[in-house]
């Protein structure tokens, strides 16, 4: 993939231009909107959702609160069932580690199995520049791979595609990177499917090394488990010699049984099914007389801003992400601006508390994705395991204005106020100050009412941004104060 | 430091804010959702099994123990297979007159794209989500080999092998076990968020019920 989010604009100018394109704005209308429907009616099969929406609230909350605890557990029981554990602090310890456990095996390509976490720390590209070529296997991430495109949505990257894009790209892209993409092949999705299969199938019988993320591993057992539509999965855990798991430290749940809440709530979330087709389990490795799947597993624990996420009160709930993407789906901000202007493999409302958590809000996209939301809760209403999403969006929207003391790298930071957020603090203070003397308010207001046929439509100076996409409260005749003072709270009359 | 040290300690300190609960986990959790969804008797519950696998573009056929044979027999000839894999413990006498592969440690992905079809039994089947769940019995065999040929028959016993929930088939499975859960063919929804049957896995996934005396 050659696409990068390095040096991103912010996102009101991303989403500026993405709001722009009229086809992509088609493709993620229908695209959201069709699963919207589906997922509402997979949800209400179940009369009991509401209980596992806080069951799932409440695994994640304790595993987080002893994530030291679990992932000692995890560890052990996954070097027992003959997996080996590795540790890495951030994506680049990550990506030594895995391309150093490729290189050991001699090999010099691999297959992947979708993972947001191998996206995060930007691994296909590592690979590539130690000479490792990564073959993306899922049907979206292949898309998006060979159209040097960049992912835009946790469970279906290319949804801003529609059919005739991916017949396009598949045409003319698929003879790069192995078998070419059948004569006369159409738009229509299950040819489409079928050309996949095709062009992956010699990869998957050759591949030495397969690698994969994980949606949850199980302390208790050291189980890992890969929810998957599509086989790719499968072909990626069970076929190589040797396995290499990536996963985020808060990807942990304690014992085998809490799977039961979450194998009910991610499938219905996500793709609006009561199951998904495949989901593998595997734990360690199997004895050479069972010899089924890889000889040698690897798990990579990834922390990269995890921990500094888990430092924030208010924020480490996003921790309890299962990445169903129920939140992009019903976000009315997404289905416009797309996922490519959130600048971060993490797209949507949860994207909009997770990069700035992960990354800091150091750089403009990262402090500018906590306003893109317009706050109407939607994301929490539909999150199975209950994240706040608008709670934390206000809570980082005061840490960019306000600065304050953050975690970053395990480093306790202060951070500055943000800079162009100056005139809504100097506008607060000036509110303050307003509100602490009465007699001033009343004579501001007082003049407002009388002088209000003379009132700009848009705010001068700085505010000029605020209000070009808003409209300025109508000033009343008289105010309400005075109104109130004059007919006695209203029992008088007008 | 390690690594690992660096991360736990990162942890901890991220933690200093929050007390340990030490009470029992399982006391912790709020488990008010339900076992099962709904009272059905056992017919009910295999119908329902039948009623979500077909809905997810699996082909159901209903059989017994006696009749079992000739059904499999039949469902092979129609598809055209000549040669069918076999894990080691397949039940003498389910299958005849087909060539028969059967799983080995030692074959190779290629030989197994040669294979037409597989026919295994299965650990335990799910009706609410029309699940069938693998676990690499003997009857069931390696992970690989309902994974490359592109036709899988899997023979379900009932009611024995069906439960109603995804809680009640994880109480009956072992999680040291290499675990595939298969709900319908292998499919997609990466085109246009949109479901297509038939992608890497079998494309064609036939489910026997088979009632057992």
């Amino acid at each position: 993939m050659s696409g990068t989010f390095v040096g991103m604009p912010s996102f009101p100018e991303a989403a500026h231009a993405a709001v722009g394109n009229k086809t992509l704005r088609g493709n993620l209308r229908h695209a959201t909107h069709t699963i919207r429907a589906k997922r509402a009616k997979a949800v209400a099969e179940l009369s009991d959702w509401a209980q596992l929406r806080e069951a799932g609230r409440q695994i994640k909350d304790h595993t987080l609160r002893h994530l030291d605890r679990y992932l000692m557990q995890l560890e052990e029981a996954v070097t027992a069932a003959g997996g080996t554990v590795h540790w890495a602090a951030d994506a680049d310890e990550a990506n030594r580690i895995v391309t150093g456990l490729v290189k050991a095996t001699g090999e010099s390509e691999v297959v992947k199995v979708k993972s947001m976490a191998t996206q995060e720390i930007g691994l296909n590209e590592a690979l590539e520049a130690e000479g490792i070529r990564a073959y993306e296997t899922d049907l979206a991430e292949l898309i998006v791979q060979l159209g040097k495109d960049r992912p835009s949505h946790i469970l279906v990257p290319a949804i801003h595609r529609n059919r005739g894009e991916i017949r396009d790209i598949f045409r003319s892209e698929m003879g790069e990177w192995g078998r070419p993409a059948p004569d006369g092949l159409t738009d229509t999705p299950a040819e489409l499917a079928e050309a996949a299969r095709l062009h992956l199938r010699e990869k998957f019988l050759r591949a030495k090394v397969g690698i994969s993320g994980a949606n949850f591993m199980v302390a208790e057992t050291g189980t890992l488990v890969v929810v998957e539509s599509e086989g790719n999965g499968r072909m990626c855990l069970t076929l190589p010699e040797t396995l290499i798991s990536v996963v985020g430290i808060e990807k942990i749940v304690p014992t085998w049984r809490d799977l039961e809440v979450f194998l009910q709530t991610l499938p219905r979330s996500s793709t609006a099914e009561r199951m998904n087709p495949y989901t593998s389990m595997w734990t360690g490795t199997t004895d050479a007389e069972t010899a089924d799947g890889p000889r040698a597993f690897h798990l990579v624990l990834l922390d990269n801003g995890r921990t500094d996420t888990l430092s924030d009160q208010v924020g480490r709930q996003a921790l309890r992400c299962i990445r169903c993407s129920a939140c992009l789906n019903v976000c009315p901000v997404y289905e416009r601006a797309g996922g490519h202007a959130y600048g971060s493999v993490y797209p949507g409302p949860i994207g909009a508390i997770l990069s700035p958590q992960l990354r800091g809000t150091e750089s403009e996209i990262d402090a500018s994705l906590p306003y893109a939301s317009s706050l109407c809760g939607a994301c929490y209403e539909v999150c199975p395991v209950a994240i706040d999403i608008p709670e934390v969006l206000v809570h980082l929207r005061e840490r960019v204005v306000e600065g304050g003391t953050v975690t970053r790298a395990g480093n306790k930071v202060v951070l500055k106020p943000a800079k162009g957020h100056a005139a809504e603090r100097a506008a607060m203070r000036a509110a303050r100050w307003a509100f602490g003397h009465p007699g001033a308010l009343r004579s501001g207001q007082r003049l407002a009412s009388r002088s209000r046929r003379f009132l700009p439509r848009t705010l001068p100076g700085p505010g000029r941004a605020w209000s070009a996409s808003r409209e300025l409260p109508a000033v009343p005749a008289e105010p309400f104060r005075d109104w109130w003072q004059r007919t006695h709270g209203g029992q008088e009359a007008r | 430091m390690s690594s690992r040290d660096l991360v736990l300690g990162r942890v901890r300190r991220a933690l200093a804010d929050t007390g340990r609960d030490e009470t029992p986990y399982e006391q912790a959790m709020s488990r008010a959702y339900l076992r099962r969804h709904g009272d059905r008797t056992v017919e009910e519950t295999v119908d329902l099994l039948a009623e979500n696998l077909a809905d997810y573009r699996a082909i159901v056929h209903r059989s017994d123990t006696e009749h079992l044979p000739a059904l499999l027999a039949r469902l092979l000839t129609a598809r055209g297979a000549h040669r069918v894999a076999v894990p080691q413990g397949l039940p003498p006498g389910w299958l005849s007159g087909v060539e028969q592969v059967p799983d080995r440690a030692e074959s190779t992905p290629y030989e197994l794209d040669g294979v037409d079809s597989v026919v295994t039994g299965c650990a335990v089947a799910i009706a609410e989500t029309g699940t069938i769940v693998l676990d690499g019995s003997p009857d069931q065999g390696r992970r690989r080999i309902t994974l490359v040929p592109d036709h899988h028959i899997c023979v379900v016993r009932v009611p024995g092998q069906v439960v109603s929930s995804v809680p009640e088939a994880l109480e009956r499975l072992d999680p040291a076990r290499p675990l595939t859960w298969i709900s319908g063919p292998s499919a997609t929804s990466d085109i246009e968020l949109d479901r297509v049957e038939g992608v890497h896995g079998p494309r064609t996934l036939e489910v026997v019920l088979v009632s057992e005396e």
